[in-house]
């Protein structure tokens, strides 16, 4: 088959001639590029910048001048802009595949929030600008904050944390502040097992006590455990609960509203990690069973993006037990308009105000709420439990066609938006999670959350979000069914064990980059 | 609903192969109780209402570039190069999340490295983590690192660190039963004397910013011995890290600890956040640091490569025994600070710190020649203090309604001291024209006489 110019326009027919892809000499594969470091290929005598000149001038640098050469090599833009596009090419992302990474709620991204946070009006406004010039800011985080307290049925509402982690943090400073109001010396937090490591942590960093609790047989925690636990310790000194709803597992905690009761009456708080609002928002309100604390990651619920790992946001609601422990700054209505309460002092002057002091510099994250807003208002009230109802359907659908092939290590069960499974059906095979994660990879997916929650062995947690097409998620249950399936035959093994190989590299050694750390470049001739 | 697949179609092909009749079943399999209460929250709008609303609220806001503005204290405004967001917005950055597959995720995990490494060297330490929330955020972790590594329960602040930054390290504290001590509060000048008299042999860490909150400039030399003689250690700040392509950079000058506000470079003022923390330490204390760290591995066929490293600290392996509750770091602002930082290079940082403090050395000549202003600072690098025959406040609210913005007025920071009321803080970056400086001293002048 040749053009009239001589040229080849079909492939070579005859398999014979086939050849096993070999490294290249460029370093490069087709379309994935090769990328060294910066350090590698950038210069100190380069920069990307062309700045106005300045005429020299006298100084006021106290004789501080930094004479010594720092060590930052610039690049021309279109070296910049090629070092920088090659490396996203090195990712796997949102907008290029499914991406079930379970208990992280990664749904798609509308581009309308990106555009709405770059108008200047958002994102070039100073903190510390007065705030009579920043009204239509602080309406943007007052109707936001209306929205959030709406959907969860609290009383206020601290919007500064700046992430999930940080979230916690606030709401269980709020619950220590309350504590320390009313003298009380109670310093036990109860924390299941399935529970995301940041809840020990935070409880652990107030100086709390961390009492495990177990969970039953279906993978929710019984009222009468926690009941169990309060008498163990003594219902004196419980100072709360920290409780994911729906839980690590994907399941709803049906016993919830038991379960605050026995805390409440114990004295104690109730702090529910909202990680995972996504399956219930515009449906179930936490203040209507029994919450008294909750944190959002608006990057998972309200889709704000995960941008390889945040920034994040986390503001928190309280229960009317609780709002007048938020920390400054909050928002306050008067007759001027919105004013932000910034200092302590200030706070005095409302009688009802004790907060506990500051989390961050300045409000928080800004750039995210008017993104969260922006899908917020998009959705309205049908839309968000549209979204929260399809996040349940996907993942009721994925349980259903996997059942057979696939244990879940608390029964088979309605879940909520995301479906547990472990590793037992592979028992014997010779894979492990771990390897059929690898192999999805290979497989063109991102692979679900692996080995989380700690509750059972070779966890898979898989969440597909609203965002996926069932015509996306037959393709992905139906490779996973065949890798399993290929697994528990026992064909291909050692495949599973290569995993995976259409990458850009393989397998990583972890155990060498802990022991022996390298955390920055230097250069070869040092 | 635009962003949702779905048609009722799928939805019921769904529920047949699930076994239910409707998604409210499911709901009611899954033991959770429906149950909202009437509300007054609208349905759904169009791209176009949005965009619409938003818009309005928007041009509620006098935006930084609208004329004269002189606000520092914290966060800087300066010009970002257009490439550095068209990039962050690559689909690969923005949709992607923690590197928890490193097989598909060097392109973040590569920049990480980078970053690290560009962070270790501006701030003149060993070793970086890949980036805390923010600067604030960063300083109370770093408090809460050295009481680790010292087994010392008392942090001793500098009276010139940023009263939001000495906010966050008294909250934590006061939360974790550790102890704060303060020097006294000296504008405009970088005395240490009180600061190096208050060390002693419980103190934890001396904290010191530099620029300090009033602009002046540190020699750090003097309090890192001060401090490692009491066997403390020296955590230095840095608000404007624009200004280490001009001054020594606290590592250098003995910092054991350095937390630096990452803003300045890549990222807009945006009201407060998202920002980036910059953490960098001695190499020694690597186990003790808190937050994301990325390191340099090889994979199966012997290709350099890098991955999440020494998780063993962290919160979800270590549970209640972690360095920190942090889980996130600030990715998509580390990215844009790192581009930023490639497209200035060495020669554009420091030509770029030049011509800030060229800009403030202008402003500081001008602002001086007017009567009722007196300039502080013995020291800046692009902000510095002024006293008014007056108090600042009302000042600054006039000149705002006049649609010149002229800075942070000391009593927004320290309402309750009254000694502060007629100091104003002011920020000249490279964004700052002489028109601006023109509009501001005209409308002070007149403020003034007023």
């Amino acid at each position: 088959m040749l053009n009239n110019k001589g040229r080849v326009t079909r492939p070579q027919e005859s398999a014979d001639d086939l050849v096993e892809a070999q490294d290249s000499y460029s370093g490069h594969k087709g379309l994935l590029m090769n990328e060294p470091l910066l350090f590698e290929v950038g210069g100190l005598d380069k920069t990307g910048v062309d700045l106005p000149e300045c005429a020299e001038a006298e100084t006021m640098l106290g004789g501080l001048e930094r004479v010594d050469e720092i060590g930052l090599p610039g690049l021309s833009e279109p070296e910049a802009v090629r070092h920088y596009v090659r490396l996203s090419q090195q990712n796997y992302a949102i907008d290029s595949g499914f991406y079930p990474l379970g208990s992280c709620t990664m749904k798609h991204n509308p581009r309308l929030n990106e555009k709405m946070a770059r108008l200047p009006g958002f994102t070039d406004i100073h903190p510390l600008q007065p705030q009579s010039s920043v009204q239509g800011a602080l309406q943007l985080m007052d109707e936001l904050s209306h929205w959030l307290l709406e959907l969860t049925g609290m009383d206020s509402i601290a919007l500064s944390p700046k992430a999930g982690a940080h979230g916690e943090l606030c709401g269980m400073m709020a619950i220590k502040a309350a504590l320390e109001a009313a003298n009380s010396s109670r310093d036990i937090v109860l924390v299941p097992e399935s529970a995301h490591g940041t809840n020990p942590a935070t409880a652990a960093q107030l100086g709390f006590k961390v009492a495990s609790i177990p969970a039953d047989a279906d993978g929710t925690v019984r009222a009468s455990a926690v009941q169990t636990a309060i008498e163990e310790n003594g219902a004196e000194s419980i100072a709360g609960i920290m409780l994911t709803n729906p839980n690590t597992c994907g399941l709803f905690e049906r016993e919830i509203k038991a379960i605050a009761d026995a805390v409440h009456e114990a004295g104690g708080y109730f702090y529910c990690d909202g990680a995972n609002f996504n399956a219930i928002m515009g449906r179930i309100r936490p203040g209507d069973l029994g919450v008294d604390a909750m944190h959002f990651n608006l990057h998972k619920t309200f889709s704000t993006p995960h941008g390889g790992g945040g920034p994040g946001s986390g503001p928190v609601v309280l229960s009317e037990r609780l709002s007048a422990f938020a920390p400054i700054p909050f928002l306050q209505k008067s007759d001027h308009g919105l004013t932000l309460v910034e200092n302590l002092n200030d706070a005095e002057e409302d009688s009802q105000a004790q907060p506990f002091g500051r989390l961050t510099a300045f409000h928080g994250q800004m750039g995210m709420y008017v993104r969260a807003l922006s899908y917020i208002l998009s959705h309205g009230l049908d839309g968000l439990a549209q979204a929260s109802g399809d996040a349940v359907l996907n993942a009721n659908y994925i349980r259903a066609r996997l059942k057979d092939l696939l244990n879940q290590p608390f029964g088979d069960q309605a879940c909520m938006h995301e479906v547990l499974f472990d590793e037992s059906s592979l028992a014997d095979s010779g894979v492990t999670t771990l390897d059929i994660a690898k192999r999805l990879i290979d497989e063109g997916f991102h692979p679900m959350t692996i080995y989380f929650p700690l509750v059972c062995k070779g966890a898979m947690l898989i969440e597909p979000t609203e965002s996926e097409s069932q015509a996306s998620i037959d393709l992905f249950v139906e490779t996973l069914a065949s890798l399993i399936k290929e697994a528990i035959a026992g064909e291909n093994e050692e495949a599973f064990h290569q995993a995976p190989v259409h990458t850009p590299r393989r397998r990583l050694d972890e155990t060498a980059a802990a022991r022996k750390p390298i955390l920055r470049y230097e250069s070869s001739t040092n | 609903m635009r962003y949702l697949p779905h048609t009722e179609h799928t939805r019921r092909a769904m529920l047949d192969t699930i076994g239910v009749a409707s998604i409210e079943e499911l709901f009611e399999q899954a033991g959770a109780p429906l149950a909202l209460p009437p509300t007054s929250l609208p349905p759904h709008k169009s791209e176009m209402e949005v965009e619409q609303h938003l818009s309005k609220l928007s041009g509620m806001n006098r935006a930084a570039g609208d004329g004269a503005f002189f606000v520092g204290c914290g966060a800087y405004r300066h010009h970002v190069p257009a490439s550095v967001d068209h990039l962050i917005q690559r689909s690969e950055f923005l949709t992607s999340y923690t590197p928890y597959q490193p097989e598909i995720s060097q392109g973040t995990l590569q920049y990480l490295f980078e970053f690290q490494t560009q962070v270790a060297n501006l701030l003149g330490s060993e070793i970086a983590n890949a980036s805390l929330y923010d600067g604030s955020t960063g300083c109370g972790e770093a408090v809460l690192m050295a009481h680790r590594i010292t087994r010392r329960k008392k942090a001793l602040l500098s009276g010139n660190l940023h009263p939001h930054y000495a906010g966050v390290v008294k909250t934590l504290s006061h939360m974790s039963s550790f102890l704060v001590e303060q020097s006294e509060v000296i504008a405009g000048q970088s005395a240490t004397t009180d600061l190096i008299a208050k060390i002693d042999d419980e103190t934890s860490c001396v904290v010191v910013q530099t620029p300090d909150v009033f602009g002046s400039l540190y020699d750090l030399r003097e309090i890192a011995e001060a401090a490692q003689a009491k066997g403390a250690l020296l955590i230095a700040v840095v608000t404007e890290v624009v200004s280490l392509g001009a001054i020594k950079a606290p590592g250098d000058m003995g910092a054991d600890i350095v937390i630096a506000e990452g803003q300045s470079i890549g990222n807009g003022l945006n009201f407060g956040g998202p920002y980036l923390g910059l953490f960098a330490c001695r190499q020694k204390y690597v186990r003790q640091m808190p937050g994301r760290v990325c390191g340099e591995t090889v994979d199966a066929d012997g290709k350099r490569g890098f991955v999440l490293t020494l998780s063993t600290r962290e919160q979800h392996i270590r549970r209640e025994k972690a360095t920190s509750n942090i889980c996130t770091n600030s990715g998509l602002c580390c990215l844009a600070f790192s581009i930023h930082m490639t497209l200035l290079g060495e020669l554009g940082l420091k030509k770029l710190a030049k011509l800030n403090h060229s800009k403030a050395v202008q402003l500081s000549k001008a602002l001086s020649s007017i009567e009722g202003v007196e300039v502080l600072n013995q020291s800046f690098f692009n902000e510095f203090t002024i006293r008014l025959n007056k108090p600042a406040e009302p000042i600054v609210e006039s000149l705002a309604r006049k649609n010149i913005l002229a800075g942070v007025p000391a009593s927004r920071l320290w309402p309750d001291r009254a000694e502060l009321d007629n100091l104003l803080m002011l920020a000249a970056t490279e964004t700052v024209s002489d028109t601006h400086i023109d509009d501001l001293c005209a409308g002070l002048k007149e403020a003034l006489d007023a």
